[in-house]
């Protein structure tokens, strides 16, 4: 149970300050809580109602809503294998099943040495390239049983470190906004017409 | 791997509109992006442009949302009430919809574009800061889109006076959690305010005039924006030479399921029709196994289903609707004749389920109650009287079970459940019928056109 | 958003199942339709609340030209044109179908369900369901009910997610704590681990829910609804006045619902008002007399004994001292029918004016009945000011917080609040806070006022290094105060927000706006249930029944009452001091506990030492009460029927539903016997009598009778003498004065007032001079009378010169000589001491589920001011003033400024009246290790 590390609160408090209205940085800041901790902890979301501004429920009540922000602990590498129309249609159920067997756990649950979470997730947005999986978020396309078992031994020996990052890791560049070269946030109740449409009317007279 | 393919139809020489970066290696970076071209369109529009007249480009160009209600791009913007700052552009990344597959590769192959089509919307319509709202799952578009992002910044392109001008607007990244219904354009406006992924009722408000914290926003498609550079380069007429009825430009399409060749496909929008991109050996080459086709998704779960009767209609957003499915999101999932009709109806329909956001008590309790009778099918506890029991479920979340769907809910998602089940079950009756051990008599009416087999088939033959 | 305020503008015409009806442009279909008799079925919409059409049960078909639509009703509103069918086929299945869904998962639990019988959802299956379910699957499944705070229960297997609770929580409360949690058919309503739904307003949600899946823990399976019997009554657990129904079964009240009345609640309740009728039904309630016995202690005796025991101290008291020796405290529990008999008996019959319903916690008399009366909606009205020199509504007026918010939210209005620690009203309501030190409210409002710094310089000019300031409040802080009260209707709201602050300087600060700002109108905060009634009926030295003065009405209750004090008698502090003194014979508690409500214990306990009888008139054995000599057992709340006035001066009636306990009397006839033990008669038969005898006699009442009070007009309560609307031709200069009353015009309005020495001039000039109100005068604060003496600065006089002319109501505003306290020297902070809404008060110590609520005293104090201190947080410290000391544990609070230290009054272990020192206008303190 954590919450934001010293350089975390920072780089949390700079995030907040992207958008025009705090809460807008709940999704992102709870994302940076998985990314630490691999789960989003209580102390986390309570941390995190503190720097937007808002109560610990609003928070959960967010994170709750989204698949991805697991509150309990997951394994080092959460396998969703898509079980939707396409990758139906070509062997996905079969592939979930296959994975089930060589894991020993139903989809849904984590391996005892907490290695591995199984999920039957829904379409990832690969439907061309089916059946296909993920490993925290990296995909991997028309992928044979053979293949996913080969995946399975590489990521249990630790050598897909260089394109599975830990759980909770996303992108693993962050966006960086040079406060030299930043616009700025638009506050929504100020009201002030962009500088580049006055083009327009200079248009318009011009031509007129 | 997926390719899109250079497209021709007839004789004419379709250009890759959002395409021509996807064969490169490094068609991510903004060396080759500059070197291809990339943000001539952006310098094209500051320098010689008002933004009055690159919206008018756009309305000419007569560009249809890719996101899946097709609604036309220029129109969209129009509707900005005058006046009225800041206004905000949200880009919507989210794609979710079961079979589609075309905005995470325009986002992991070709970033730029998506960013300069990005400028060049805010330019037109005077956003002073947009948000990239992109699918949480997709770990690999929001690094490329993030060093994208980052790159572009430090050269100038984003941020305070972008290239020395007066135009400056900042583009904030970020993704989501896991929800497909964020993909509707007003639960993911609730979602970039940091609320729970929920639809807003409109009316009253529609983005373009209360959205994002009750301001001018507005929600483009990742695809729709890509188009941006092209239509400024090249003018939106020519744009508008593509294509058929509404339907102009190119579209991408992705077709999967029982194909030989499953891929994303840019295409002439409009003209193309069914068979040639099913059939097609430049696209997906026909069926897996020469077996016979059964069904096709001609545009996202949501869409009632198609059959051989519908293969020679055109990839034309005004024919389709009038056949009584829809377009969409552009993504055709084709099932041949192995195909189980009440699990892929299942499969479906269970998606939909476990996507409500539980707002709307029909759809809440409705979908997941669907799910629940098929399910029972599915392992042999069907009865008889389930058949008409699912479809006056199905009726009292989308009433008259018709085309475009009436709905009792506050967003389509609801009504999206019934399209598989109305179009399995219509059919492929017999098939049901077995399940639910015994024929009965449909009595609840059924109007869409889709569901209600021809007594001839639409266009052509079976192939 | 529900905007009540605006006024509805533009009418469209709509036809609404064949019927054409008017509609205000903007008003929601639902609402157009019940308006006319049409009722459209729905759960998740609420009058008050923002409509978020999810439910879906309130589906109709709609037509605006494009053909019928199914619409939710909630959500659309009223177009000309609009043709609206509620009965429909496609309506009828639609709602049909929204019913099984919303019963395909609930449990039908209804025998065991406390909503059974007044369910929304079992009486619209009735009426629009389905005949049977459908549905043969397995239902959702919960963890049967969870408490989700102390008074409320939480079962999901019966909620149906119509967003009432948690919209509630957040829109009106404020108080998000329960929310939705996760998705679509899992959706549920729940709290954050270990954040419970700790919101004073809680109750609301189990009265809205229309299911049974909240229940509150005091009536969760006390009754079915049928077995109910109700009354309509107003609460008076404090002086907002909310309607209410009074539920009881078996002679027992069960439960308080809150009733939808336009101008105060809006059908909302605090949670203290809902759940205090615990303490009507407490087994610690007095039901027989006491009287001391010989060996000193308290014991049971008929009712015969216990009054000839009262009656003949009473009487040696006034063979030995007069009437000078009888002194009356308390009387804002009372009905406004049982203040007048008290006063009648006091001041009628005894002839003693040493009366004072108020303990020394509130403001002078004078300023509460002098000050132009503002109604809650004026407070309220779109883009208005409010001024607040007062408690922290949320702590003590809880459902005008509530208005209040939905004002600031929802109709532009702008708080400015002038406050010595961060309030919630600081967080939610004010648009500006000013951290003042405690004792120089007046000069900060002045400088409000004259939007200077107060000595004149423009407020930016900074002299010298320090930034300038006015009582610690920075000078571009009042500027930016200034201008947002500048141009708007101003509306202040005036209580006793520093229980360790004089209320004169308050009452000063008050006066000042009203001198300067003549439109503006007041809001008293005073707190206690009825004490707004009982000072109108003369329950405070040197007034009489009707808002008129000993001097202005004695003539008129001369010929109406047998006797009349000779000239004013003391105030709470005055009569506790002549007690302590030796010189109060009979000391009458009406429901007072001076021991823990008197600001100055120390005070408190010297007086009731010092009387030498003390009756005492209470329903429970409090502290105060143990020390009495003869104790009478008083019918309470929803035991007696009358009338009651809240803060706005609104009188509304009260009801009775149970019987008292034992042989427990209304306080009326307990004055009636008392006068009859000592030979009077004092005519009064009922509270229907005593009604009529007010509305006859006490000016400001004329014409108020109970027949008012039931019509259709009165059933919201009617809000007495508000001279500004009533129009009552007084001139400018007379509006100066501040005259409150309902004078006719042409009737003798009183024109100038006298307040003293120095008053005369002062009063007539402070129109426009408001320095001259505020004049500063050494010389009356030290000299060791404390409020005692206002009156004697002030004897207002309206010039009754027409004999037995019936006066006109009105009571003169006095000068209060206010300086600002010297600063707090390098070894002691000073002492802030505010309320709670849970306290160790009577009510929520015998309400048990309120009870735990209270939270133990500690004493906050900047985290900044540890260091200095020497203590660290936690550390139990002595606070010592020149009165006493406690010793508390501490606790580091940002939200107190450095150099204060702040109390909550009344709290379990560290009672805070030992500290204030009630002559001094503030009390400083030292903080030690013990
Ligand atoms: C249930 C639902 C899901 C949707 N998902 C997406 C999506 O993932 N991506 C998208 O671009 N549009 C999606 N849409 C459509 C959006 O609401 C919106 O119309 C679109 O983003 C507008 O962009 P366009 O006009 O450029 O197409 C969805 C709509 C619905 C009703
Ligand atoms: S239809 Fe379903 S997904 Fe859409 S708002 Fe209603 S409950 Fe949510
Ligand atoms: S009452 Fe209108 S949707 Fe619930």
């Amino acid at each position: 149970m954590t919450r934001f590390t010293a350089d975390n609160t920072t780089l949390a408090q700079e995030i907040v300050g992207r958008y025009p209205r705090p809460k807008s940085a709940l999704i992102p800041l709870l994302h940076l809580a998985q990314e630490q901790d691999g789960y989003v902890t209580e102390d986390a979301m309570e941390h995190i109602a503190e720097l937007v501004g808002v109560t610990p429920a609003e928070v959960l009540g967010t994170a709750s809503f989204y698949e991805m922000l697991k509150r309990e602990p997951v394994g080092d590498y959460v396998v969703n294998v898509c079980t939707n129309i396409s990758c139906m249609l070509n062997g996905g159920e079969e592939l979930l099943h296959h994975l089930e067997n060589r894991l020993k756990i139903k989809a849904g649950s984590t391996t005892a040495d907490g290695k591995f979470t199984l999920e039957d997730v829904e379409c990832i947005a690969a439907c061309t390239e089916a059946p296909c999986l993920q490993v925290n978020y990296r995909y991997f396309h028309r992928i044979t049983h053979d293949q996913a078992d080969e995946l399975l031994d590489d990521l249990r020996a630790g050598k897909r470190a260089h394109d599975v990052p830990r759980h909770g890791t996303l992108s693993r560049v962050r966006q960086q906004i040079d406060p030299e070269r930043r616009a700025g946030v638009a506050p929504p109740d100020v009201n002030v017409e962009p500088p580049w449409l006055a083009r327009n009317e200079q248009a318009t007279e011009a031509s007129s | 791997m997926t390719d899109a393919t250079d497209a021709t139809s007839g004789e004419r020489e379709i250009p890759r509109i959002v395409t021509s970066r996807w064969d490169l290696a490094d068609g991510f970076t903004l060396e080759r992006y500059s070197e291809s071209g990339g943000y001539s369109s952006l310098r094209k529009a500051l320098d010689e442009m008002t933004p009055a007249q690159v919206a008018e480009e756009v309305k000419t160009a007569s560009l249809l949302g890719r996101g899946g209600a097709g609604f036309p791009c220029g129109v969209k913007w129009g509707f900005c009430p005058p006046g009225v700052f800041p206004r905000y552009l949200v880009v919507n990344g989210d794609e979710s919809e079961p079979g589609t597959y075309k905005d995470r590769i325009l986002m992991e192959r070709d970033p730029h574009q998506l960013i300069e089509g990005v400028l060049i919307a805010c330019y037109a319509i005077g956003v002073s800061q947009a948000f990239l709202y992109v699918r949480g799952e997709m770990a690999l578009a929001q690094e490329r889109l993030a060093q994208a992002l980052n790159d572009a910044y430090d050269a100038g392109y984003i941020g305070k006076n972008i290239l020395d001008s007066d135009f400056s607007v900042d583009i904030v990244l970020h993704w989501g959690a896991g929800a497909y219904i964020v993909g509707e354009e007003t639960a993911l406006i609730e979602s970039l305010e940091g609320e729970r992924g929920m639809p807003r009722l409109k009316p009253p408000y529609f983005p373009a005039a209360k959205g994002l914290y009750l301001q001018p926003t507005v929600v483009n498609n990742v695809e729709t924006l890509a188009n941006l550079p092209w239509i400024v380069a090249n003018g939106g007429s020519a744009f508008a030479d593509l294509g058929d009825g509404n339907s102009r430009g190119t579209r991408l399409f992705a077709v999967s399921g029982h194909v030989r060749n499953p891929g994303v496909f840019e295409v002439e929008f409009g003209t193309t029709t069914f068979r040639d991109i099913i059939y097609g050996e430049r696209y997906a080459d026909g069926i897996r196994d020469g077996n016979r086709i059964k069904a096709y998704i001609p545009g996202g779960a949501s869409a009632p289903w198609f059959f051989e009767e519908h293969l020679d209609l055109p990839l034309e957003a005004g024919a389709v609707g009038a056949a009584g499915s829809m377009l969409g999101s552009g993504a055709i999932v084709v099932m041949d004749e192995t195909t189980d009709a009440v699990k892929a109806a299942w499969r479906v329909v269970r998606f939909f389920a476990r996507e409500s956001c539980g707002k709307c008590t029909p759809c809440r309790e409705g979908t997941a109650w669907l799910e629940k009778i098929l399910r029972r099918l599915l392992d042999g506890h069907g009865r008889p009287s389930d058949v008409n029991k699912l479809l006056d479920i199905c009726d009292n979340i989308s009433p008259a079970i018709t085309w475009p769907p009436r709905q009792t809910t506050i967003c389509p998602l609801g009504p999206s459940a019934v399209s598989p089940i109305a179009s399995a079950l219509v059919r492929f009756r017999d098939e049901f019928f077995a399940y639910c051990g015994g024929e009965v008599e449909i009595t609840v009416p059924i109007a869409g056109k889709a569901y209600i087999p021809s007594p001839t088939p639409t266009v052509g033959a079976t192939p | 958003m529900t905007d009540t305020a605006a006024p509805p503008t533009v009418t469209v015409t709509v036809t609404i199942d064949g019927r054409t009806i008017e509609a205000a442009k903007g008003e929601l279909v639902i609402a157009a339709a019940e308006r006319n008799g049409i009722y459209i079925p729905r759960f998740c919409y609420h009058p008050r609340m923002t409509p978020v059409g999810m439910c879906r049960m309130c589906l109709v078909e709609i037509d605006t030209g494009r053909g019928p639509a199914l619409q939710p009703s909630c959500m659309i509103e009223c177009g000309d044109g609009m043709s609206v069918a509620t009965e429909s086929e496609a309506t009828r299945k639609a709602q049909e179908g929204v019913l099984e869904f919303l019963l395909a998962n609930h449990p039908l639990d209804c025998p065991v369900c406390d909503k059974g019988g007044e369910c929304p959802l079992q009486d619209q299956t009735m009426s629009y369901g389905p005949g049977e379910s459908r549905f043969v699957e397995e239902k959702r499944h919960y963890e049967k009910p969870i408490f989700i705070s102390e008074l409320v229960l939480l079962d999901r297997e019966r909620c149906i997610l119509c967003d009432r609770c948690t919209r509630f929580a957040d829109e009106v409360a404020g108080d998000p704590l329960i929310h939705f949690m996760d998705r679509g058919s899992q959706t549920q309503v729940n709290t954050f681990p270990d954040h419970p739904f700790a919101s004073y307003f809680s109750g609301n949600t189990v009265q809205i829910c229309p299911v049974g899946a909240l229940t509150a823990t005091p009536y969760r399976f006390k009754a079915r609804p049928w077995d109910l019997e109700q009354v309509e009554s107003t609460c008076t657990s404090c002086s907002v006045g909310c309607r209410v129904v009074v539920q009881s079964s078996r002679n027992r009240v069960l439960r308080y619902l809150g009733v939808d009345v336009d101008a105060v609640n809006w059908g909302w309740m605090c949670d203290k008002g809902r759940f205090d009728f615990e303490a009507v039904n407490s087994e610690e309630r007095l039901g027989a007399p006491l009287v001391r016995d010989a060996g000193l202690l308290l014991k049971p005796a008929t009712w015969n004994v216990a009054l000839g025991r009262a009656a003949s101290a009473i009487r040696t008291g006034l063979d030995r001292s007069g009437p000078d020796g009888f002194a009356v405290l308390g009387g804002s529990r009372l009905t406004n029918e049982s203040a007048y008999a008290w006063t009648k008996l006091a001041k009628g019959v005894i002839g003693s004016d040493h009366v004072d319903a108020q303990l020394g916690d509130g403001l002078p008399a004078e300023a509460v009945l002098g000050l132009p009366r503002a109604t809650i909606d004026d407070a309220c009205r779109p883009g208005g000011a409010v001024l607040l020199i007062g408690p922290d509504p949320k702590e003590e007026l809880p459902v005008l917080y509530l208005r209040l918010r939905h004002a600031v939210r929802n109709a532009g209005v702008k708080v400015v609040e002038l406050a010595s620690i961060h309030t919630s009203a600081t967080d939610e309501l004010a648009a500006e806070s000013l951290r003042y030190r405690p004792g120089h409210a007046l000069s900060v409002v002045r400088a409000l006022l004259a939007g200077d710094d107060g000595a004149g310089r423009p407020p930016t000019s900074g002299a010298g290094k320090e930034p300038a300031a006015v009582g610690g409040v920075l000078a571009e802080q009042i500027a930016a105060a200034t201008a947002l009260l500048a141009d708007r209707p101003l509306t202040v709201i005036v209580g006793r927000a520093n229980l360790a602050e004089s209320g004169r300087s308050i009452a000063a600060a008050a006066a000042a706006v009203h001198h300067a700002r003549p439109e503006a109108r007041f809001l008293s905060a005073l707190r206690r249930g009825n004490v707004h009634g009982a000072l109108e009926l003369g329950m405070s030295p040197g007034l009489l029944p009707g808002r008129v003065t000993l001097d202005s009405g004695r003539d008129w209750f001369a010929e109406r009452w047998p006797t009349l004090p000779a000239g004013r008698g003391l105030d709470a502090a005055g009569i506790l001091r002549a007690a302590a003194d030796g010189k109060i014979d009979t000391l009458v508690l009406l429901g007072a506990d001076p021991l823990a409500d008197f600001p100055d214990r120390d005070l408190a306990e010297r007086g009731l030492a010092g009387a030498r009888t003390v009756i005492s008139v209470d329903q429970f054995l409090t502290e105060s009460v143990k020390q009495a000599d003869v104790v009478l057992p008083a019918a309470g709340y929803a035991e007696v029927d009358g009338t009651t006035t809240n803060l706005e001066g609104r009188v509304s009636t009260v009801s009775r539903k149970v019987t008292p306990p034992g042989t427990a009397q209304a306080d009326w006839m307990i004055a009636v016997d008392v006068a009859a033990r000592l030979g009077s008669d004092l005519g009064l038969e009922s509270h229907g009598r005593i009604g009529a005898e007010i509305a006859a006699v006490a000016p400001a009442f004329a014409g108020l009778t109970h027949d008012v009070l039931v019509s259709p007009d009165g059933r919201d309560g009617v809000v007495v003498a508000l001279p500004a609307r009533r129009g009552n031709g007084a001139g400018p200069g007379v509006e100066a004065t501040a005259v409150a009353g309902v004078g006719e015009p042409g009737g003798h309005a009183p024109t100038n007032v006298s307040t003293g020495d120095t008053g005369a001039d002062a009063a007539s000039g402070a129109a426009a001079d408001p320095d001259l109100v505020a004049a500063e005068d050494p010389g009356t604060t030290g000299d060791g009378e404390g409020e005692g003496d206002d009156g004697d600065a002030a004897e207002p006089a309206a010039g009754a010169d027409e004999g037995t002319a019936e006066p006109e109501p009105g009571v003169a505003l006095p000068v209060w000589t206010i300086i600002d306290p010297p600063s707090v020297d390098a070894y002691s902070l000073r002492l802030v001491v505010t309320r709670k809404l849970y306290d160790r008060g009577t009510l929520v110590r015998s309400s048990p589920a309120l009870a735990d609520l209270a939270e133990p005293a500690t004493l906050r104090l900047n985290p900044h001011d540890f260091d200095q201190l020497g203590v660290a947080p936690g550390d139990d410290v002595r606070v010592t003033s020149n009165r006493g000391n406690v010793t508390v544990p501490t606790v580091p609070e940002a939200a107190v400024p450095r150099g204060i230290a702040h109390l909550y009054f009344n709290l379990a272990g560290g009672r805070a009246n030992v500290l204030i020192d009630g002559n001094a206008p503030v009390t400083d303190v030292r903080v030690e290790r013990p």
